[in-house]
């Protein structure tokens, strides 16, 4: 530490003597540090070009990633190996300069904001007002073709759906489903006829059609001639975040969303049995037409999928 | 003006000064724009030599790996929903009716060269580079690096965070795959649960009801253009704020609130920073060669009537995902119209929550603590109990909420039934943060009674013995400990000639 002290005088004229410490490789051993980052310079510089050549014989991806990815790596090892252990090891030292000005300096800006801005706008206020309001207006009303030009007016088609009175179940091939084609305890994903390839068919029309063993099965009050021969449909959009509730166990006649678990019993008006989803997936009452095809009796009776601020005003 | 006539290398040699072309180069740029100076310092400035202050480092270059991967994923996507026919190398999608995004990003990964590994590459990016900003965030937050004066970059950092997270969503959505289709409709849900203006939000947002042909395109321009842009902008604030401000440094030998001690940007610290790009770079090529990364040919083109099981989304929004699985069903309906709280609760409100308390967090503790000082020098976690516990508490809470994003896995692996992984996740995520205080807490406490743990460079093992006591022991020597017990210098103007005579010229001082 002495000899440090006789490096003052140099250290304060910000010059340094070539065999300073502070200039000295940190290795104890510079020779063979050098040599291992040689040979990682090698590794990397061999493994770049391999990467060169897998590119050119279109060798299979892991190769070109193995091989880019390891000669950069190598490469930044010796790199980072060089200067750590032969580069200065110093350490060197900084004075922080204060960020802050002084009192003079701060009061002379606020001056000039205060003093010549504040009173051009003082003495012409109607000039400012104007200004300002015109600024102001170009503000909301650059907001209309900013935001409204996005997209149209969701008006009523949160609310609706596809499925009309008489509509043909079918699959997502076109074909239409007949009495006898579920057996007990399946379950088909089915849509409105004619739409079953369409965004809206699918986004919002799909409905999960699932045979159970009881005929004529009453779900809830009211729904008595909803499920012809034990043909039960519900929206398959779950009510929480409407992922298609794609799922169904059927032991337990559960509908269950893979999203976020919510569980809904078929036997029950597909109330949620468990699970975040905080309403029943709505039932589509069915008919069995002449010919032994299902159809809907009509449209759901309620805004398929999840909740949104004017849901409510349809249900009252 | 010299009016010999120059025309051997050595007399060119001779009038070119004593920095050669070098020199010229810096005359010629110094009369223009005036650099010496400023450039001088900026080869001066010190990086103090802490492993921590490389967590910002890994985050950079991964944005610089993301940048490059992605531009040349630009050159081969298609960001367009018109549906196609697949005719491509993958023979399992042959024949099938997909949009042209899902094609495309599926010809980019088989049919072009290099290409799987670049997507491969952009995807494991984008994960380092959310976690080690995340990282990043956590160290700044513990030693107090936030605090006066540098609360702004604190705010610039957690800005960018959120950008991060929501870049690496518009991302991740952008091949219209099965898995990340699903990933929009939820987006669509939450932004329809927002009250008044949820609907028409959605409208905006996707051009129309879900999922509309809009969405793809506008996704993309904000992945690749928009979002960036902000980014670079607000990475180049941060890197400036940092070069002003100067660095925190841990308190040790010679280091005040006055200096800053450490190794020099040029060449000390270049090389090292340089050689760590290298490493970051290779290490994420090294991922993507082996460790596969969303492989959207096995979950096939989006179709919003299919789904499929099991999946999570990416790691950084599996908060959300645990949050949006364990809050109750508790909708609300009254005068008519419905605020679906089951889904604003924990998919708005709580990140809204939870981002708007990080960026007042420098404001709240200045409050608590009335203190008003500049701080250059950093705290240790255990000079501040009740801070570092509340920062423990934060991620106790995250973490809880980021494993009940796999109720489903962990009840399928544990074969125990849903529900009651589902409750225990509940009581775990309510209870974990109060647990993590007091511990915390505790161990700040007794660490701080511990004499001589924690002084840097006299490097101490603390170990706590089984009857609670704590122990510091001195650690086995480093090859480079000794080194550090110099005093710091200045960098130097020049470097004085040693006496060898051999030597000629200025004696390079990295050997």
């Amino acid at each position: 530490m002495s000899d440090h002290d006789e490096l003052r005088t140099p250290v304060s004229l910000q010059g340094i003597a070539a065999d300073d410490p502070h200039l000295a490789p940190a290795a104890h051993n510079p020779q063979i540090v050098e040599r291992v980052i040689a040979v990682t310079f090698v590794l990397g510089l061999l493994l770049v070009a391999g990467f060169g050549a897998c590119y050119w014989v279109n060798a299979k991806p892991w190769t070109l990633g193995a091989t880019m990815g390891g000669g950069l790596t190598f490469l930044g090892i010796g790199l980072i190996a060089w200067g750590k252990y032969l580069m200065p090891r110093g350490p060197f030292v900084e004075e922080r300069h204060e960020l802050a000005n002084s009192e003079d300096d701060r009061n002379a800006l606020a001056a000039a904001i205060v003093e010549r801005g504040g009173g051009v706008v003082k003495r012409r206020k109607m000039l400012a007002g104007l200004l300002g309001g015109g600024l102001g207006i170009f503000g909301v009303v650059a907001m209309f073709p900013l935001l409204r030009s996005l997209g149209p007016l969701p008006k009523g088609t949160l609310f609706s759906t596809d499925w009309k009175k008489g509509t043909y179940l079918v699959d997502i091939t076109g074909r239409r489903v007949h009495q006898g084609d579920l057996a007990i305890g399946s379950i088909v994903t089915v849509y409105p006829a004619g739409l079953e390839n369409t965004d809206r068919g699918q986004a919002v029309d799909q409905t999960v059609l699932i045979r159970i063993s009881n005929e004529n099965f009453t779900t809830q009050k009211g729904r008595e001639t909803w499920g012809p021969a034990g043909y039960l449909a519900y929206s398959k959009l779950c009510t929480h975040l409407g992922c298609p509730v794609g799922l169904y166990e059927q032991e337990l006649q559960l509908l269950v969303c893979p999203c976020h678990q919510s569980m809904f019993d078929v036997t029950n008006g597909a109330v949620p049995q468990f699970g975040p989803a905080p309403r029943p997936l709505p039932q589509l009452p069915l008919y069995i037409d002449a010919d032994g095809y299902l159809r809907s009796q009509d449209g759901y009776d309620q805004p398929v999928g999840p909740g949104f601020w004017e849901r409510g005003a349809s249900l009252s | 003006m010299s009016s010999d006539v120059v025309n051997t290398k050595r007399a060119k040699r001779q009038t070119a000064g004593p920095y050669g072309k070098v020199g010229n180069a810096i005359n010629e740029l110094d009369e223009r724009l005036g650099v010496a100076k400023g450039g001088r310092t900026f080869m001066d400035k010190i990086f103090p030599d802490h492993w921590s202050f490389m967590l910002g480092e890994i985050a950079l270059y991964s944005f610089v790996v993301l940048v490059i991967t992605g531009i040349f994923l630009t050159l081969y996507y298609i960001p367009s929903t018109d549906l196609v026919t697949y005719h491509g190398s993958y023979l399992p999608l042959d024949g099938q009716r997909v949009t042209e995004a899902f094609s495309s990003s599926v010809n980019l990964s088989f049919a072009v060269r290099g290409g799987l590994l670049m997507r491969q590459m952009h995807h494991w990016a984008c994960d380092i580079f959310v976690g080690s900003i995340v990282v990043h965030m956590a160290r700044i937050f513990f030693t107090g690096a936030f605090r006066k004066p540098r609360e702004l970059n604190w705010t610039i950092g957690t800005t960018l965070l959120i950008l991060a997270i929501v870049n690496g969503f518009l991302g991740y959505s952008l091949p219209d795959d099965l898995v990340s289709g699903t990933g929009i409709r939820i987006a669509y849900s939450i932004i329809l649960s927002i009250p008044l203006v949820g609907s028409y939000l959605g409208f905006w947002v996707f051009g129309g009801n879900f999922p509309g042909t809009t969405v793809i395109p506008r996704f993309y321009i904000l992945h690749v253009l928009i979002v960036p842009l902000i980014i670079i902008g607000l990475v180049g604030a941060h890197l400036f704020l940092l070069v002003r401000q100067k660095h925190t440094q841990f308190p040790g030998k010679g280091r005040t609130e006055k200096n800053v001690v450490g190794t020099p940007m040029f060449p000390v610290f270049m090389a090292k920073t340089t050689g760590f790009l290298f490493v970051v770079s290779g290490v994420i090529a090294l991922l993507g060669a082996f460790a596969q990364i969303n492989p959207i040919w096995q979950f096939g083109p989006y179709t919003a009537s299919r789904i499929s099981y099991a999946v999570q989304p990416d790691w950084y929004m599996g908060f959300l995902d645990g949050a949006l699985r364990i809050w109750p069903s508790w909708s609300f309906h009254s005068f008519g119209y419905t605020i679906p709280f089951e889904v604003l609760i924990p998919a708005v409100l709580l990140p809204g929550l939870l981002f708007n308390i990080a960026y007042v967090w420098p404001a709240i503790e200045r409050r608590f603590t009335k203190d008003n000082a500049l701080h250059n020098l950093l705290d240790r976690p255990s000079d501040r109990p009740k801070h570092t516990a509340a920062g423990v508490a934060t991620l106790a809470l995250l973490g809880m909420l980021f494993i009940a994003s796999s109720t489903d896995v962990i009840a399928n692996f544990f074969r125990l039934p849903l529900n009651e992984v589902l409750w225990a996740m509940r009581i775990l995520v309510i209870i974990s943060p109060f647990v993590a205080y007091p511990i915390t807490w505790k161990i700040c406490k007794e660490v701080q009674a511990l004499h001589g743990g924690g002084k840097r460079k006299t490097a101490n093992v603390v170990t706590r013995t089984a009857l609670g006591e704590y122990v510091a022991t001195p650690a086995p020597k480093y090859v480079d400990d000794e080194h550090q017990e110099l005093d710091a210098t200045p960098v130097p103007r020049f470097i004085v000639e040693g006496d060898e005579p051999e030597s000629s010229g200025v004696r390079v001082a990295d050997r």
